[in-house]
């Protein structure tokens, strides 16, 4: 079975700075896979370009489709969605228009159906439904631009720090959210600085450290890696030292 | 001066105001959606006056060739741009919107032209030619400068306004023409005289401020608009192509702009040159209004027409020195309310 989402050789530049090195990856369907990594490894970089937001030199296919010349509309358009860290809601625009202009790709007629779905996801959505997205709580704006990506019906959805400054509950409460999609069949790209939180319910896992890959594997495997436990899991393995 | 003088300078305030509204408005959409401070709003007025009157007169308006010019160009450009991927639809698309509609309304001007079309007819054309100029100018001008810092966009925006303001002496003439009244007619009511074309201006500017209410408010291109000007990535993460919004934006920029000309012409006597200042007055309402501001403009420009019509009277000379005067206060406010000032990010 071929991938969903394939990532090959990738370089990402700010101008002559290389921010992202050779690094390749792959999401299966029905999968969640994390990239962990310390602040300024390039990870939210790498989701940036894969999105079209930033230049990618290297290959990116996307349901068997070359990505190359595609816009980030036209990415949107075949099923790639992408929750921005910044969130990049519609502050001065009610919850619901921002969940409808989440469709705006998708049919009229099936959207009535993905914001029921959404409501069901998130219920304190429907609550707020007539309130402005910008006056939502950190966690509701985060729910909201999480259920706005799903309305475009995204067969990869990819989280870039959906945890950041949250609490602790709320965070539970997403990322119950993110195994419940690949429950009903949307992958999950997934990028934590919560590496504990990530490698918990991912399947496969990268490490990244100053735009290159170190490690990948099974989730499980990873979370069990000692090197990894030092650096992002905040524990040390007794008698160990770290490095 | 006694109640009646106060009444009319009131009315023609108003009447004024209402037009300065609309490009008010216009320049805040265009803003907001494509960050281009539209300077050639002006010349849409124009345009679309002038297209309008010779129409009446009937005369052939260059402007429709200049649509079919532009439209050929615009033709280019997307070709150009697809160039690596071109494929059948897209090129059918292209030329159907960018050549054969502007090619089938230049056919139908010369046909109309030549036997004095209604006011009807002369209105629609105009609409539509200033449209396309609209339509095709974002695709020519604008849209491969999209990326492009606010600044130039503007050296861009001027350009325009230059190239637009030369091609209407060419078209036009250096002559200042007069059309038709859209409803001839009048009433009084007491003192005050209401012309059946000012009472046509309060109707179409408030017909038009309705319809972009509903527009933006409920339908789904209106809110993916307003989508962009509060964020353009968050836009094209959802799907909307900033060039759709930019071009929707443009349309309505441009219809607003030939309708207000359409309704002053029969009014005033317009110039190839007049829309400038025309536009200049619209600006001032959207510069009151932060440009963000609907309500503030529309607002803004009441009192600027206001203004313009009671200075006229007390010291005429002086009326545009007052009107732009309008602007220091407010930007000094302004500038008090926000010490900081940000560089621009992208």
């Amino acid at each position: 079975m071929s991938a969903l989402l394939s990532v090959t050789d990738a370089h990402v530049a700010y101008g002559k700075v290389e921010a992202v090195r050779s690094v390749s990856l792959e999401v299966g369907a029905n999968q969640i896979v994390t990239i962990v990594g310390a602040n300024g490894a390039g990870k939210t970089t790498l989701l940036s370009a894969i999105m079209g937001i930033l230049p990618l030199k290297g290959r990116v296919t996307f349901a068997g489709h070359d990505l190359a010349r595609l816009d980030i509309e036209d990415r949107v358009a075949m099923g790639l969605g992408l929750v921005p860290e910044h969130r990049e809601l519609f502050v001065t625009m009610n919850v619901e228009d921002n969940l409808e202009l989440g469709a705006f790709r998708i049919e009229r007629s099936k959207a009535k159906a993905s914001m029921e779905r959404v409501y069901t996801l998130f219920p304190r959505l429907k609550e707020r439904r007539k309130q402005f997205a910008g006056t939502l709580s950190g966690g509701e704006q985060q729910m909201l631009a999480m259920g706005r990506a799903l309305m475009g019906e995204p067969k990869l959805l990819m989280l870039d720090e959906p945890s950041l400054g949250l609490a602790p509950i709320i965070v539970a409460d997403i990322f119950r959210i993110v195994t419940e999609l690949r429950a009903s069949g949307v992958s999950v790209l997934l990028v934590e600085q919560n590496a504990q939180a990530a490698l918990k319910i991912a399947d496969q896992a990268y490490v990244m450290e100053l735009g290159e890959f170190v490690l990948s594997g099974k989730a499980s495997d990873i979370a069990a890696n000692e090197r990894v436990a030092a650096s992002y899991l905040g524990f040390q393995h007794e008698g160990e030292s770290v490095i | 001066m006694n109640t009646t003088i106060m009444l009319f300078l009131v009315q023609d305030g108003i009447t004024n105001g209402a037009i300065y509204a609309l490009l008010g408005l216009a320049l805040v959409l265009v803003f907001a959606v494509t960050r281009v401070i539209l300077i050639p709003q002006g010349e849409f007025v124009t345009y679309g006056a002038l297209t309008y009157a010779t129409l009446a007169a009937g005369q052939m308006p260059g402007t429709a060739k200049l649509a079919l010019a532009l439209g050929i160009g615009a033709f280019a450009f997307d070709l150009f741009v697809a160039r690596k991927a071109l494929h059948g639809r897209l090129i059918v698309r292209s030329a159907l919107t960018n050549i054969v509609l502007p090619a089938i309304v230049l056919a139908l001007t010369v046909y109309f032209a030549a036997q004095k079309p209604p006011v009807a007819v002369s209105i629609a054309l105009s609409l539509v030619i200033v449209a396309m100029i609209g339509l095709y100018l974002y695709r020519v001008a604008f849209q491969p400068l999209a990326h492009t810092s606010v600044l130039v966009l503007l050296i861009a925006s001027v350009g325009v306004h230059l190239a637009l303001q030369g091609l209407g002496l060419l078209f036009f003439g250096a002559e200042g023409q007069r059309g038709p009244a859209v409803l001839s007619g009048a009433f009084t009511a007491g003192s005050l005289r209401f012309t059946g074309q000012s009472l046509t201006v309060y109707g179409i500017t408030i017909a038009f401020i309705v319809a972009l209410w509903l527009f933006f408010g409920l339908t789904l291109y209106g809110k993916a608009l307003r989508a962009t000007a509060v964020n353009r990535l968050g836009a094209r993460l959802v799907g909307i192509r900033t060039t759709l919004s930019g071009q929707i934006a443009f349309l309505l920029a441009s219809v607003i702009g030939a309708l207000s000309g359409i309704m002053i012409v029969p009014i005033t006597t317009l110039y190839y040159d007049s829309g400038f200042l025309i536009g200049l007055k619209g600006f001032v309402a959207a510069i009151i209004g932060g440009l963000v501001s609907y309500p503030l403009t529309a607002a803004a420009a009441l009192v600027v027409g206001l203004v313009e019509a009671f200075s006229s009277f007390y010291a005429s000379n002086y009326k545009e020195v007052i009107v732009f005067m309008l602007l220091i206060p407010v930007l000094l406010l302004r500038s008090l309310a926000a010490p900081a000032v940000e560089e621009e990010k992208d």
